[in-house]
């Protein structure tokens, strides 16, 4: 009796664990901020193809350019880790002896790296300011952050400020904003998100957050908004799925089509910076020309973004 | 010779097993250095009162501040709070299992509970976050059901098998003597419990909840899951950070002074499974001097 009890306890404990299992997995995919290795594996499984295409043309075009050799340096943005970390990866594969460096510094430092000339290019999430001269920003690829709350919320669409005023605490009930009256639950990310950073930065609500929860993964924030009615959160775009409504924004719907127009107000621009006096390496050229290529814009959609 | 080779033998053993002790101090050795090197130099620069006792954390702020207050306070809570529940559970428990229940009820129930110590906490925490969140979210009509009261809630229940198991052989070792006496004197079975068992296993009960209390404090997935993670000043119903999950929720994309500021949280914590354990030390000490 007690032995076939302890049986049975044992079974369900590791039916427990396997499904715990599965969840952190589904977790990982869907978490497109951080560098993932099941989207770097996606990634390069993808890539392959691509990768071979590549080689061929080369071939075909320059024979010189498939022993490329050297060191590439780019210095920057956090929330561009995963693409970047993606696009080093299946280039690698096609020139495996060039070094690719990254690191993770933030975009201010990265702009001001390639300003200095201490990398090759300088990574930033934001658009250059006008008194940032001399620097070319190629886009990368565009990062649009969907507004969601729950499928059982009416709101429909918010424009900038309302959801700046929902965020800063000002607007504290959907009545205020053509709701239901009923308190907001506001659910963000961490500190040091990049999805958190660039939300707060479009928004103009940097540090004046007030959250009720701050939640480590895009997944975890879509769980949460798709379990409280009252909810609203942001997620990056690619991660969004059926669990939550997205609202528009000022009237747009965040797609694929809204982000590369520029219509939906809530994106920013991934840029490689290079500074407009110093000339690039071939190594780097070659990189640069890698990341701009059409043939890049699956890897770049498996990191989260979009090729504009 | 036969002789010979048997000390050499012998001697080569006992190297081994020096060894393989020498690994498990080396650990704890290197753990302390490491803790005080990486986590001091960020005390220093924020100054250790602003940092013990500031009230605002905002580590990513365009001017940042790193006041921990909120978290200690918070964890000080949740694990008070955790005991206020789940040492009377616990405690009773012990007294049913070892003086109380039938020998059937007992094999029942001794599995069951030490079952519970083998759960994951993540698994803690997932049952938590999917029932016991949205299940105070509805009793007590919150917009928001990820508090400090989810927290002591699944602490409570993470901390009972080690309360249980202690202090149930802390309570099966009294002297049946003892109890005996007791009731040849009249008193009843429960009065016999609670005025002769317990005191005379207190420092076994004690040693089991110290132990709950160190679990507690160090508990950090569970936590994660479903006290909502915002560094506000503790309130029951206020979504709260620990010092477990303020190191956790950071660390992936934490860089400069704000790394060195977790680690250093990391320390504090450190010194607080310290204190812990040195309480839990005298306490065993007590108890096998009283033998």
């Amino acid at each position: 009796m007690k032995r076939i009890l302890a049986l049975l306890l044992a079974l369900v404990m590791a039916f427990a664990l396997v499904s715990c299992g599965g969840n952190s997995n589904d977790q990982t995919t869907d978490d497109t901020a951080t560098n993932d290795t099941a989207t770097t594996d996606d990634a390069a499984t993808d890539d392959t193809a691509a990768a071979d295409d590549a080689t061929t043309e080369d071939t075909a075009e320059d024979t010189a350019s498939t022993d490329l050799s050297g060191s590439v340096s780019t210095n920057g943005s956090t929330s561009m880790e995963s693409v970047m970390a993606a696009l080093i990866e299946s280039f690698n594969q096609t020139y495996p002896d060039v070094t690719i460096s990254y690191d993770a510094t933030g975009s201010g430092a990265g702009i001001t790296a390639a300003t200095d000339g201490t990398a090759d290019f300088g990574l930033s999430s934001r658009e250059l300011h006008e008194d940032e001269t001399g620097l070319t920003g190629h886009v990368v690829a565009l990062d649009g952050i969907a507004m969601i709350v729950n499928t059982a919320n009416t709101v429909e669409d918010l424009s900038l400020e309302q959801i700046a005023g929902l965020f800063s605490g000002e607007i504290t009930n959907w009545s205020e904003v053509g709701g239901p009256d009923q308190p907001v639950t506001i659910i963000g990310r961490e500190a040091g998100s990049g999805t958190r950073d660039g939300f707060e930065s479009i928004v103009g609500v940097e540090d004046v957050c007030v959250y009720d929860q701050e939640l480590t993964s895009t997944g975890a924030v879509i769980a949460a908004v798709a379990a409280n009615e009252y909810a609203i959160g942001y997620a990056s775009l690619s991660a969004v799925s059926d669990e939550v409504k997205t609202i528009t924004v000022d009237g747009v719907a965040p797609s694929e089509e809204t982000v590369k127009d520029g219509t939906y107000a809530i994106q920013r621009p991934f840029l490689m910076v290079t500074n407009d006096s110093a000339t690039l390496s071939e190594a780097a050229q070659a990189f640069l020309d890698y990341c701009l290529s059409p043939e890049v814009a699956d890897i770049i959609a498996n990191a989260g973004a979009i090729q504009p | 010779m036969d002789l010979k080779v048997r000390e050499i033998i012998e001697k080569v053993m006992n190297g081994l097993f020096f060894l393989c002790g020498m690994v498990s101090i080396a650990a704890v050795a290197l753990i302390t250095i490491y803790m005080i090197v990486s986590g001091l130099p960020a005390i220093i620069e924020i100054g250790p009162i602003d940092f013990l006792l500031g009230q605002e954390w905002a580590s990513t702020a365009s001017e940042p501040k790193f006041g921990i207050l909120p978290f200690i306070l918070t964890s000080v809570y949740g694990t008070l709070g955790a005991c206020l529940i789940g040492v009377p559970v616990g405690l009773l428990t012990a007294v049913f299992l070892s003086k109380l229940a039938s020998k059937k009820m007992a094999a029942v129930v001794r599995p069951a509970v030490e079952l519970l110590s083998g759960i994951p906490s993540v698994v803690y925490g997932l049952i938590g976050a999917m029932v016991l969140v949205p299940g105070i979210m509805d009793l007590f009509q919150l917009r928001n059901g990820t508090c400090l009261l989810a927290a002591i809630l699944v602490l409570a229940v993470m901390i009972l098998p080690s309360i249980v198991s202690v202090s149930e052989t802390a309570l099966s070792a009294v002297p049946r003597e003892y109890e005996e006496g007791s009731l040849a004197l009249g008193a009843t079975e429960v009065e016999t419990i609670f005025k002769v068992s317990v005191p005379a296993a207190r420092s076994g009960i004690a040693a089991g909840i110290v132990l709950g209390i160190g679990r507690a404090v160090g508990e950090a997935m569970a936590v994660m899951m479903v006290a909502g993670n915002v560094a506000n000043m503790p309130s029951l119903f206020t979504s709260v950070t620990f010092l477990t999950t303020a190191i956790a929720k950071e660390m992936s994309y934490s860089s400069g002074l704000q790394r060195q500021a977790l680690f250093s949280i990391g320390l504090v914590l450190f010194v607080f499974i310290m204190i812990i354990n040195v309480i839990l030390n005298l306490l065993l000490k007590g108890r096998r001097d009283e033998k």
